[in-house]
């Protein structure tokens, strides 16, 4: 007679144990197991989550801890939403993400196409153009900051090379209408391989039979394309894009490496406005409405985003 | 039980081991930011380490992290530090907050005097509420933003004679902060020795305090107040004042003709920088460097000289510097305090000075031979006179971060006038006093 996996385990289970689980319910040995992963969440998620939200309405600061706290209601709330600096810093994310994802999903699905077709050292390209995203973001930040030296920078050496503007004529990282645009080249270059290899996967798992059966068909290469490729690697390029929007959401250290949030607050960023408000200023009640603010703006642009993307799978 | 026994033995001898042997020595941690003087405290300590069997390490942090790491270190009741050499700007909240150590009563005990050292340094390193004798700081390094310049540059006769011939009067050093804008409109782009200069490195930086700094130097020489009445709060009129509005438009413009390329985010690293590297005529700094300045051997020695922050309509110049203090979550504040009574001995402060530091001890500055000890050393003292400092409020680190971003927004980002600039400036402090409870 073959024993059952369960018959296994149960004898595998020492003696003294089984007694002392002996009498619990099947739902008592599942909480038994799950308790402690339910206490840390609690502990380390919900309960920082509900303590924010209760700070959210006071004027706490935890640079002052012997002040008195006092609640003030949806003053916070109030303040941060006609605040112009706010939506300044609000208007700075929304451009910083809405550049880095179109240029990294463009850059990174041509890269995967190319990528995907057969050729010698294949290998080697995909190893050379993911190096970038291996660094620490404050190494990039570094040395992107060097490249970027007016002066003695290769970039712009290059830009001059290909369009005979004199290099130190331009500063990219102190030029107002530039440095937003010097973080969105730093960030694409370094995420858009990530964009690469999922979409790279997503093109990998087509199988051979439905380009064959289109080629009998007659299908141009075209509407190969469109009507094969795109469908069928659209839900990894929407995760693509759903992890980039949110890591960029919160983008923070490429920031402070390269601009600081300046020149003046330009590249300020949601984060970094965060940060100083909460870090700097201390003005801890404040911030934590700021950070519930950001929270949910996140959390429902990504639930909406998360139904799309849902849809589109079901097709 | 034997267990017992023994483990009762061994409390009952260390316990008397405790009460018959003279205090211990300790290990003190001195924090302080990452410069040239803190090499010369190293130096100077290790007398300390001698006279008092202490030992002695230290926690240098560097300048664009130091408020931040030491204001988290402190918020936080950390033990990292015994002893901390904190910007002047901190005491107001080291003394409301609970983190400094009032020093009145040792003070008293030991016989140290405020009237020893420099009253500007008292004033600004030590008291709060300001001006009243409650102390929570021995003055520690006194310094002030001032200026230096290629003397060789400025002795050459060809140079002369170019700045003669366009501006129509002798090169030198300025005297106000116009001829110092014309003097470095002079030099921006200027060819020397092959090589193109410009006039000025100024400070410009965003993140910690660089472009406060810098521009006040201007704001003061103008005759900036940040209050109608002192201690009034009431800064419609001082703060935005028509003299404040002009001083900021001169900084803007001082950025915007004679500042090398991609000069945005300067502090006292990019000044040196581009003074030693030849790039620059003039540039502003710390007295606390100077001392290495002088020394440096491609741009010390006869081609440096240094001058006071010129005057415009009043003579002054930003407060720099820091005093010690005994940090109130020590454990080892007896240490602490003994190494404070050491260095304020007349005789460590002549030392002091002669390291490199810059001492606040009136023994060391009223001394006849002090002008002559170094040749930036009148200058100090000149500068010392009329020093003026930036709010010293609990709420400190708000303040500064408002006029950071409201001045970086008008002189880098080029966004609105400077009135603008100083009525939201105006705005922000307002807000600020407001939430504090003072207005």
């Amino acid at each position: 007679m073959i024993e059952k996996p369960i018959e296994r385990v149960a004898k595998a289970t020492p003696t003294g144990m089984a007694r002392q689980i002996k009498g619990l319910s099947d739902k008592a040995v599942a909480w038994l197991f799950v308790g402690p992963t339910i206490f840390l969440l609690l502990a380390i998620n919900i309960f920082p989550l509900i303590w924010t939200i209760n700070l959210s309405f006071t004027n706490f600061r935890a640079n002052r801890p012997n002040r008195e706290v006092e609640y003030v209601g949806l003053r916070n709330y109030e303040r941060i939403l006609t605040d112009s600096d706010t939506w300044l810093s609000m208007q700075a994310t929304a451009h910083f993400l809405f550049w880095t994802l179109l240029l990294q999903v463009l850059i990174g699905f041509a890269l995967a196409w190319l990528i995907n077709r057969k050729f010698r050292g294949n290998d080697v390209w995909t190893t050379i153009i993911v190096l970038p995203m291996m660094l620490s973001p404050a190494v990039v930040g570094n040395f992107w900051t060097f490249l970027y030296q007016p002066q003695i920078g290769l970039f712009n050496y290059v830009v001059s090379f290909f369009t005979g503007v004199d290099p130190s004529s331009f500063d990219m990282l102190g030029s107002v209408d530039l440095a937003p645009w010097s973080i969105i080249i730093v960030d694409t270059w370094m995420w858009t391989p990530f964009v690469m290899l999922i979409c790279l996967a997503g093109l990998r798992s087509i199988p051979d039979y439905i380009y064959e059966a289109a080629e009998i068909d007659r299908a141009s290469k075209w509407r190969q394309f469109w009507t094969i490729t795109v469908p069928m690697v659209l839900p990894f390029l929407m995760l693509a894009v759903l992890f980039r929007g949110i890591e960029n959401f919160k983008m923070f250290d490429l920031v402070v490496q390269l601009t600081g949030g300046g020149p003046g607050s330009v590249t300020e960023m949601a984060s970094i406005n965060l940060k100083r408000e909460a870090f700097e200023k201390w003005r801890t009640g404040y911030a934590s409405a700021f950070a519930i603010i950001l929270f949910v703006t996140v959390f429902g642009l990504a639930s909406i985003y998360v139904k799309a993307l849902n849809k589109v799978k079901e097709r | 039980m034997n267990y017992l026994r023994f483990s009762l033995g061994t409390a009952v001898l260390a316990g008397s081991l405790t009460a018959t042997t003279p205090a211990m020595a300790e290990d003190l941690t001195l924090c302080w930011a990452a410069w040239d003087p803190a090499n010369a405290l190293v130096e100077l300590s290790k007398e300390f380490e001698e006279a008092s069997g202490n030992t002695m390490s230290f926690e240098f942090i560097p300048w664009p992290n130091f408020a931040d790491r030491m204001l988290n270190e402190l918020n936080s009741g950390g033990q990292l530090c015994d002893l901390l050499i904190g910007d002047s700007q901190w005491i107001g909240g080291g003394a409301e907050n609970g983190h400094y150590v009032k020093l009145n009563e040792f003070f008293d005990a030991e016989g140290i005097s405020m009237d020893d050292f420099a009253p500007a340094t008292v004033y600004a390193y030590s008291t709060w509420p300001k001006g009243e004798p409650n102390y929570y700081a021995l003055p520690a390094m006194g310094d002030a933003n001032g200026w230096f310049y290629r003397k060789d540059w400025f002795a050459r006769d060809d140079i002369r004679a170019a700045f003669k011939e366009q501006t129509g009067r002798e090169l030198g050093e300025p005297q106000t902060q116009l001829e110092l804008m014309e003097i470095a409109k002079f030099f921006q782009g200027r060819e020397i020795d092959g090589n193109t200069v410009y006039g000025v490195s100024i400070f410009t930086e965003r993140g910690s305090e660089g472009i406060t700094m810098g521009a006040t130097g201007a704001l003061y020489a103008w005759g900036f107040k940040y209050e109608n009445e002192p201690g009034s709060y009431d800064m419609e009129g001082a703060v935005n004042s028509p003299q404040a509005v002009e001083a900021l438009e001169f900084y803007k413009e001082l950025y915007d003709c004679c500042t090398p390329p991609g000069y945005t985010n300067a502090y006292m690293g990019e000044s040196l920088d581009a003074f030693k590297s030849g790039q620059v005529a003039m540039a502003m700094n710390w007295f606390a460097f100077f001392p290495g300045l002088y020394a440096d051997p491609d741009v010390g020695g006869d081609r440096i000289d240094f001058f006071v922050n010129p005057a415009q309509n009043v003579a002054a110049s930003t407060l720099g510097g820091q005093g010690i203090s005994v940090v109130s979550y020590s454990d080892k504040k007896d240490a602490a305090l003994e190494y404070i009574k050491w260095f304020a001995d007349p005789e460590v402060q002549a030392k002091w000075w002669s390291l490199g530091g810059y001492s606040a001890s009136n023994a060391v500055l009223n001394d006849p031979s002090f002008v002559d000890s170094q040749p930036f050393a009148g200058d100090f003292l000149e500068a010392m006179d009329g020093v003026q400092d930036f709010w010293q409020e609990p709420a400190y680190a708000e303040l500064l971060l408002a006029m950071q971003k409201r001045l970086h927004d008008y002189i880098v980002a080029d966004q609105g006038t400077a009135q603008e600039a100083l009525d939201k400036l105006t705005e922000d402090w307002t807000e600020i006093f407001e939430d504090e409870g003072k207005l």
